[in-house]
């Protein structure tokens, strides 16, 4: 079965006001989704849905063409979540923090491949930092190196670009595009414009209506 | 099974490295314990009397103090979001960090406290009990405070709700602890107030982690 990720009729409500409503939205291998919006129009609340962090919503939620609550185990095998907050560990090195969440994904790893990830965000020289020495751009490069680390194809990327640096943002963008050719799927929130590419769609939240899909 | 061990080893390391977070209880249970002779009365037969109560009392409390950090780090730079995301059993996952807390409060606590037993006067003859009630029922006590911690750790001055929470189920710890103690003075059998310590870590044992995983689950939802 194909990765797809489906929400038919979905709707938010938060402080007695409509986030969104009636939003449909899918996301098979191949494309990347961009989810756009002002501040507060609700993108981290539809991710943190769609990632299944959330339960406070109404409408459907289907992985694979079954519902979510059925196959919630291999749809969390396959996804990769990064939120507003890094997930790294300030008293932890770069490797450290590498290491805790390959196991949590199941496998010890090997440190040659946390080396190669952390080369690859150009965190080179600095594994062994603790990683509140480094600055917050580099932290959030550590949580970036996750994507090289470790294969899984649907990524949900909540303002991945914040601190990142002019060279570092087009290597993401880069690496988003190389994911979605490897027939991956990302599902991202951002203010920076994305280059257009052929499986990019956007998806715009506006003033408490639904979501426009562009 | 590397998660629960990886989880363990990271736990182990970052209590570690922030030292003061595992020295606080310890010092807290010592001051405490230095102060009572002070503020009551150095009489050793008095002392003796109250001696099991107060130990217990004051462990309880310090260990009460340590519980709020056991999942606010983790919470605030969003581990604990990718513990929940994470395809691994996550009251597996909550056992194991609630391991490393018992290991790094509750055993020293159980280790530190016949040394301030003599302190107290405390008969010979009590302090492996003492020891031992101590590690049995801390163990619990880890367990039991780590559902509160975890109800609470989206709250932002969570610690005296936290407080309420877990001291009303602390108390039969409370009562068969110190009277494992008081037993093992008066020279009566102290083995079924260890057997009730113990059953009380086993039922705590077996549904704890399902309440810690679902309290866990509800504060970030909230």
């Amino acid at each position: 079965m194909s990765l797809r990720l489906q929400a038919r009729k979905l709707a938010c409500e938060r402080d007695d006001r409509w986030l969104f409503h009636d939003l449909d939205l899918e996301l098979c291998a191949g494309q990347i989704v961009r989810v756009e919006g002002p501040n507060g129009s609700g993108k981290t609340t539809l991710l943190k849905i769609l990632s299944g962090q959330l339960a406070d919503y109404r409408g459907e939620l289907f992985w694979k063409g079954a519902p979510m609550h059925r196959v919630r185990r291999d749809f969390l095998a396959n996804l990769l979540y990064l939120g507003h907050a890094s997930g790294v560990k300030a008293a932890l090195t770069p490797l450290e923090n590498l290491a805790w969440y390959q196991a949590l994904a199941g496998a010890p790893g090997d440190e040659d491949d946390r080396l190669a990830a952390l080369e690859a965000v150009g965190l080179a020289g600095f594994e062994d930092l603790p990683a509140g020495q480094l600055s917050a751009g580099q932290q959030r490069r550590v949580a970036l190196a996750r994507l090289e680390l470790m294969p899984r194809p649907l990524w949900v990327l909540d303002e991945p670009f914040t601190a990142i640096d002019r060279e570092g943002v087009a290597a993401l963008e880069a690496r988003l595009e190389a994911h979605t050719r490897c027939g991956g799927c990302v599902l991202v929130t951002t203010h920076h414009a994305l280059r257009a590419s052929a499986g990019l769609r956007s998806v715009c939240l506006g003033e408490g209506g639904a979501g426009v899909e562009r | 099974m590397v998660a629960i061990r990886a989880t363990l080893k990271r736990d182990l390391v970052l209590l570690l490295r922030r030292r003061s977070e595992v020295l606080n209880p310890l010092v807290f249970f010592a001051l405490v314990i230095t102060l009572f002779p002070i503020g009551i009365s150095p009489d050793p037969a008095l002392l003796a009397t109250i001696a099991p109560g107060l130990l217990w009392v004051a462990a309880l409390l310090a260990a009460l103090l340590s519980l709020d950090g056991l999942f606010r780090s983790d919470y605030e730079d969003g581990s604990l979001e990718q513990l929940l995301l994470s395809p691994q059993p996550l009251p597996a996952l909550a056992l194991a960090k609630v391991a490393v807390h018992w290991l790094l409060t509750g055993l020293p606590l159980a280790l530190m406290a016949p040394v301030l037993g003599i302190m107290l006067s405390l008969p010979a003859g009590s302090y492996l009990v003492l020891a031992l009630s101590l590690a049995l029922g801390s163990a619990s006590l880890s367990l039991i405070g780590a559902i509160g911690a975890a109800l609470t750790v989206g709250l932002s001055r969570g610690g005296v709700l936290l407080s309420l929470l877990v001291l009303p189920l602390y108390i039969p710890v409370l009562i068969f602890g110190a009277g494992a103690v008081q037993a093992a003075i008066q020279g009566a059998g102290v083995s079924a107030h260890l057997a009730i310590l113990g059953a009380l870590l086993a039922v705590a044992l077996i549904f704890a982690p399902w309440a810690i995983a679902a309290s866990l689950r509800i504060s970030i939802n909230g």
